[in-house]
């Protein structure tokens, strides 16, 4: 070979791979949700570290609670058990909801998401996608955070069906509280403020609600608080569900609430998508 | 019509972050093929461009056509035609390359085998095969790159943005991209790309911007620009050390300016493009009998041009902040 052959064996298989244009036609919308939906599947096949994670805190929340202070709260720990799974089932859930927003952030400063907006692809997608995604994540850790509670004593009146209707529920409620972790992880600067404004928000959110306690003994106006709390009216639906005593108000009540959240923080998220380019 | 739309026709685009204009009325037009170098240093402008192009920020002020749409309203047409390899390798790091490039595949309406069929094919051009299986976040510098572009080409694109290709790569890596690149060029695609090296620029593009301080100070080819800078250097080898300063009175004589001794004892150089004067400075020098072993004309080197059109150096960024005279 001669001394100007290019430097590579690129330089010599690409232009064959570059002859053909054709381009194929454009995926819908269905297409290409269900594209970013694979894709957070891939990541939890690949990460599976995410995961363990978050079961470690509502573990730890169930041991402590239960055998701590489940006593003193409800008489004994075994009453206090059936008081308290169905909370943590819904605090489960909504630790993990935050990756959602912490992923996009990702997304976003690595500099992926400039790619995917540079594409002619219906663009909610990115975002309907990567929650439908999450939906696997969430199954996952209620199954296991459900099986602990069945170790320890757990009976849920419900029986299977509650248990399923649980998951489901839940699936709704996350996708819906999901959209508030999206429109933090287009504001923010970073995948660690996120993370930060999680603790502050995510803390003081779980406990003024009725996921320990009943609200009855708390003062009144955080009584308020937690009223308006849609993690009181999500864990009040749980409750409903696996005891098997849901009734058609908590039930609406429940729904509400997930409504509210998608009212207010999917609108904002595609605002805030859009506020960052053309169209 | 024989004459060619051009790719990308630009007239007073303006991009304003809060106190500062990062792009501040950039007129250009880029003719449809080949390499279009966007030459300048950190913070000039240069990226920011890149990205009201591609659709990703919308200009505040001024008007775009790329590939023949307007730019605010016809954002989509642009989407379907172009593609962006963004600074920061734009690819998913979680995912192996095979996924990454199956995902691009799958977003521009493959099926699922053809999405993996012509997954296979980029990763065995782009050298990546051994790799496929490997998160990217395992990949280096090089092949991350590599695989950038690849993800840019599922379908090939009639213009490839590409902001600094080559920023952090090793001279091997670095070529590779170079000649990924002009085989795109080959294929057809024109390449708009951003580069802070001038040796870059100079080595790929038919033309070349350079921004500096969001407005554009100079455009043609890299031999125009030169060539507007004036002067090439021309280096003298002398046969005697010794001699070296009566050479030096000789060739100020007839070529004037400054002449300066090179690094060795018997080298000398002085600023021309003046052929004619280059030419009889040597005969003087021959006359006198100072034996010449060796004479090179340089041209100049866009570093050189760079800074004669903006009074600063090239390879200053924003901590390097200095108030021009």
């Amino acid at each position: 070979m001669s001394t100007t052959t290019p430097t590579s064996d690129v330089a010599r298989s690409v232009p064959a791979a570059l002859t053909s244009r054709t381009r194929p036609k454009r995926p819908g919308p269905l297409a290409t949700t269900w594209t970013f939906t694979w894709r957070a599947m891939l990541k939890i096949k690949h990460d599976p570290d995410q995961i363990y994670s978050s079961f470690i805190l509502p573990i730890m929340f169930t041991l402590v609670f239960t055998y701590l202070f489940g006593g003193a709260l409800a008489g004994s720990t075994g009453d206090y058990l059936q008081f308290l799974m169905p909370g943590i089932l819904v605090m489960t859930v909504i630790m993990i909801n935050m990756y959602t927003g912490i992923s996009l952030n990702t997304d976003i400063t690595k500099g992926i998401f400039d790619r995917f907006r540079s594409l002619s692809i219906w663009r909610p997608g990115i975002l309907v996608g990567a929650l439908l995604g999450d939906a696997l994540r969430y199954t996952i850790a209620l199954v296991v955070v459900t099986a602990l509670g069945l170790l320890l004593g757990f009976r849920p009146g419900g029986g299977v069906l509650g248990v399923l209707g649980t998951i489901l529920f839940l699936q709704l409620f996350a996708f819906c509280l999901g959209w508030m972790w999206n429109a933090a992880g287009l504001v923010l600067k970073s995948p660690e403020s996120v993370n930060q404004l999680s603790s502050v928000v995510l803390f003081p959110l779980v406990f003024a609600s009725n996921v320990f306690v009943q609200p009855e003994t708390m003062p009144g106006w955080l009584q308020v608080v937690v009223n308006v709390n849609p993690i009181t009216h999500a864990v009040t639906a749980v409750r409903g569900l696996t005891g098997g005593t849901l009734t058609g108000e908590q039930l609406t009540w429940a729904l509400v609430a997930c409504g509210a959240l998608l009212v207010v923080f999917a609108p904002l998220s595609m605002y805030l998508f859009r506020a960052k380019s053309l169209r | 019509m024989t004459v060619v739309e051009p790719a990308i026709e630009t007239s007073g685009l303006v991009k304003v972050f809060g106190e500062t204009r990062a792009v501040d009325g950039v007129d250009l037009v880029v003719p449809a093929g080949g390499v279009y170098g966007f030459l300048g240093p950190n913070g000039a402008g240069k990226t920011t461009t890149i990205r009201m192009l591609a659709t990703l920020v919308r200009p505040d002020a001024g008007t775009a056509r790329v590939l023949g749409h307007d730019l605010v309203r016809e954002p989509d047409e642009i989407r379907a035609r172009m593609s962006l390899t963004g600074q920061y390798a734009s690819v998913d790091e979680q995912l192996t390359g095979a996924e990454n490039l199956i995902l691009l595949g799958r977003l521009l309406g493959f099926s699922k085998t053809q999405a993996a069929a012509r997954a296979d094919e980029l990763l065995d051009v782009f050298g990546l095969t051994e790799a496929a299986g490997k998160q990217v976040k395992d990949y280096s510098g090089g092949m991350r790159r590599r695989l950038d572009i690849a993800a840019s080409v599922v379908v090939t694109p009639d213009l490839l943005f590409l902001d600094e290709p080559t920023t952090g790569l090793d001279p091997r890596a670095r070529n590779q991209v170079w000649d990924v690149i002009r085989a795109l060029v080959a294929a057809g695609t024109t390449v708009l790309l951003t580069t802070q090296y001038l040796e870059e620029a100079d080595r790929l593009a038919d033309r070349v911007a350079v921004i500096d301080r969001g407005r554009i100070v100079a455009e043609g080819t890299s031999g125009d620009l030169k060539r507007s800078v004036g002067s090439g250097t021309v280096h003298v080898r002398l046969s005697d050390p010794e001699r070296r300063q009566e050479a030096e009175r000789v060739l100020s004589g007839v070529i004037g300016g400054e002449v300066k001794p090179g690094a060795e004892p018997n080298a000398l150089s002085v600023a021309s493009s003046d052929l004619e004067r280059v030419g009889s400075a040597l005969v003087e020098l021959s006359r006198a009998g100072i034996g010449v072993t060796g004479y090179r004309l340089d041209e100049p080197s866009l570093d050189e041009v760079f800074f004669a059109l903006t009074g600063h150096p090239a390879d200053v960024d924003e901590k390097g902040e200095e108030s021009a005279a």
